[in-house]
């Protein structure tokens, strides 16, 4: 059924509304949240994550440039959570002051991992150029140990972590990404 | 000035005329402050009562309620009432003590993280930490309470900053960068929905807690009669659009009418106003009300396809908006003729379908009865109060509200306890009006020994027992769903509540007469005091209609 205002042109039909609801992006999202800087905050964001049954992939916190603001930059799976339910429900939070969630093609996102490889003779040459591929850093060296640094996308870091696997990987620590916007806009 | 002094300050400055609570080690030097203020305190039993309380006075008088607590079981206690504030949105600060700062985390007497333990119950809570930041909290914690969508805010403070010394200047600013919590409605969506109206030839205004809340029942009112929109209402909604005429379909959802529910699922435009289509509503949300669009109107955002997809989202002050819907929909001047079949429909199911139930031939009270009988005891006029259970549907059911903040009860949490403290606060932020509690048998004892606070503070609320000797909801599903392998329902002999109350100091009525029901009621509402009634009713009888857990709305029985 179609109907017009008087005066204008505009029609509506019920049948051509849409909806947009729980929508699934499929993709991760990089949400970049400036928080107040006080007690207790880190855990009202996390105990939000947990109370509405969402899942942090990665989490990383830090200062910013003022003094009473930090930064949590989180990484959540867009297939798993409607992404619009999580940002309203942060905002619900009177200490969160923005929340940005950041398009992959407008930022840039890295990662900082460490990883420990206990290789000797001619495999830690071998492990070594694969470092050098990865652009990573030797910054440990023992007799029977090294490890590397290296920085990049989570993917980056996966597939490093996936050429490491068959050499005797002992430990690798990630911090989980940090992004920001690219060009002049504030993230 | 004392910082204790400067909280009593504080409170007047918020128009905060009574404080329910309990007084402990950690908060001494706040109690100290109310011998010399003009502040009242209601002293309770147990700080649930406290915290109920102030939800009921919050809920009857639209302000915001005080609750306080001591430290680490004070607080504990106060939980069950806070989420209870959450769930129901209503405003209410809870203050509490808390152990020297020094000793903090140090496993003292009577310390529990309070601010932990209440996070995710609240709307937000705050720590103090110095005796100057004492005032700006307590504004902001009221400020947070009652703007937006209401809820419950937390303000623990240690007894070494309590005690502390301040220069007390007056705040009259807030400051929370991160809290915007009003808005007007996008005009634009306001326009869309009142074209959606126009276009709809089978609407509902499907109407919630919201509307009471943001004080909008004559606005929906005015909504409903610009054509002849038929309403249905959620158990919180209940008064905001008067139960009777033409156009009220009943409450919605589980035990809501036939009728309600059968228009949800026969409409084509849903204009969902303050209400956040919960599960009771929805029942099975993969086939509820298949055939519909959705407008959204709700001050929180985080609510609009939540749980359903909003076509035409609209968030802000329902306040607001309504008045603008209305008069958008009026100036399109749609034809009211197309709503003809439909209202004919709904007719229909009213005829077929009333609220019904099988009376006895006997002297024996039927609980849907009692219901009929308070309403026309109280003549339809008294602020009414419920615990949770089956006589919280039946006085839903029937109970016929024509007048928002009458309905007292806990919808959301579903707190058993919560009939009895809230009825104090009702009456105590309402003295004038009649305040009668309709509570469970099983649910009064879980904060009957509020009793004695109403007893010395001469409250005169009424209390009417709906006594099935049984928690009959529970034993409702034990029979239904668990083939009636009853367990641990039944609620047997004891105590005998007229003895009870009087030992309490209220005065005790039985009542097992159907035939005089309604006059001993009168005459027991009318009695000076608080006043315990218990009133015998069938032990096995089930709250109908009902939607099945998991069922759709046309799957109804009963």
């Amino acid at each position: 059924m179609m109907i017009s205002e008087s005066g204008t042109s505009e029609k509506l039909s019920l049948e051509e509304l849409h909806a947009s609801v729980g929508v699934r992006s499929g993709r991760k999202h990089v949400l970049s949240i400036l928080v107040e800087n006080k007690p207790g905050v880190l855990t009202r964001v996390a105990g939000l994550f947990t109370r509405r049954g969402f899942n942090i992939d990665t989490l990383a916190v830090g200062p910013t440039d003022d003094d009473a603001v930090s930064r949590i930059t989180l990484t959540v799976d867009g297939a798993v959570h409607p992404i619009d339910q999580v940002t309203k429900q942060l905002h619900k939070l009177v200490n969160v002051l923005k929340i940005r969630d950041l398009e992959p093609a407008d930022s840039l996102a890295r990662e900082l991992a460490l990883f420990k490889v206990t290789v000797d003779g001619p495999q830690r040459s071998e492990v070594m150029q694969i470092c050098d591929i990865f652009r990573g850093k030797v910054v440990d060296v023992s007799k029977e140990s090294v490890i590397f640094e290296v920085t990049g996308t989570t993917e980056k870091i996966t597939a490093f972590d996936q050429m490491l696997k068959p050499f005797g990987l002992v430990e690798m620590m990630r911090t989980g990404e940090i992004a920001i916007a690219r060009g002049r806009d504030e993230t | 000035m004392r910082a204790v002094d400067a909280i009593m300050e504080c409170l007047k400055a918020e128009g905060v005329e009574v404080v329910f609570g309990l007084p402990g080690g950690a908060n001494l030097p706040t109690y100290d402050a109310f011998v010399d203020s003009e502040i009242k305190h209601i002293l309770v039993r147990h700080e649930a009562g406290g915290g109920h309380a102030a939800e009921g006075y919050a809920k009857a008088t639209g302000k915001v309620g005080v609750a306080f607590g001591t430290s680490g079981p004070g607080a504990t206690n106060l939980v069950t009432p806070i989420v209870d504030a959450m769930m129901d949105s209503v405003p209410v600060v809870f203050m509490t003590g808390q152990i020297r700062s020094d000793l903090l985390g140090t496993d003292g007497f009577q310390e529990a993280d309070t601010i932990g333990i209440t996070m995710p119950g609240v709307k937000h809570s705050f720590m103090v930490t110095k005796a100057e930041e004492i005032p700006r909290t307590i504004h902001e914690a009221f400020y947070i309470a009652r703007s937006g969508r209401p809820g419950p805010v937390v303000v623990d403070i240690p007894v070494d900053i309590s005690r502390g010394e301040i220069d007390y200047v007056p705040v009259t600013d807030v400051s929370l960068p991160g809290y915007q919590p009003n808005i007007e409605g996008n005009a634009k969506q306001i326009r869309q929905a009142a074209k959606a109206l126009a276009a709809a030839k089978r609407p509902v205004l499907y109407v919630g807690g919201g509307v009471v809340l943001g004080n909008a029942s004559e606005e929906l009112r005015a909504l409903a009669s610009s054509d002849r929109f038929p309403v249905t209402s959620t158990l919180m909604g209940l008064g905001s659009f008067p139960a009777e005429g033409q156009q009220w379909l009943g409450m919605l959802g589980m035990h809501g009418t036939r009728t309600a529910n059968y228009s949800m699922d026969g409409a084509d435009l849903i204009c969902a106003i303050g209400a956040r289509f919960d599960d009771r509503i929805t029942g099975k949300l993969d086939e509820f009300a298949p055939n519909a669009k959705f407008i959204h109107i709700d001050v929180d955002p985080a609510e609009i396809s939540k749980n359903v997809p909003a076509h035409i989202p609209i968030v802000g002050d329902v306040k607001s908006i309504l008045p603008r819907l209305t008069s958008e929909y009026r100036a399109i001047g749609a034809d009211s003729a197309r709503l003809d079949g439909w209202l004919t429909t709904i007719e229909g199911w009213k005829k077929e379908f009333p609220l019904t139930y099988s009376d006895t031939t006997d002297s024996e009270i039927r609980p849907q009865y009692m219901v009929e009988a308070v309403y026309e005891a109280t003549g339809g006029d008294a602020i009414i109060c419920s615990d949770v259970g089956q006589h919280q549907m039946w006085v839903a059911q029937y109970y016929h509200f024509t007048e928002p903040r009458r309905w007292i009860n806990s919808g959301g949490l579903g707190t058993m306890g919560f009939g009895l403290p809230a009825a104090i606060g009702a009456k105590v932020g309402c003295p004038d009006q009649d305040v009668v509690l309709v509570a469970g048998d099983g649910s009064i004892q879980m904060n009957i020994q509020e009793l004695a606070a109403c007893a010395e503070e001469g409250i005169a609320v009424k209390v009417l027992i709906m006594n099935n000797g049984c928690l009959g909801m529970v034993r409702q599903w034990q029979e239904l769903f668990w083939q009636k392998r009853y367990s641990h329902v039944h609620m047997g002999d004891y105590p005998d509540f007229v003895k009870l109350a009087e030992a309490y100091g209220a005065t005790g009525i039985r009542l097992t007469e159907k035939g005089t029901l309604v006059e001993d009621l009168r005459a027991a509402i009318a009695t000076p005091g608080p006043v315990v009634v218990d009133v015998r009713v069938t032990e096995e009888e089930n709250v109908y209609p009902m939607i099945s857990p998991g069922m759709a709305a046309r799957d109804m029985v009963g």
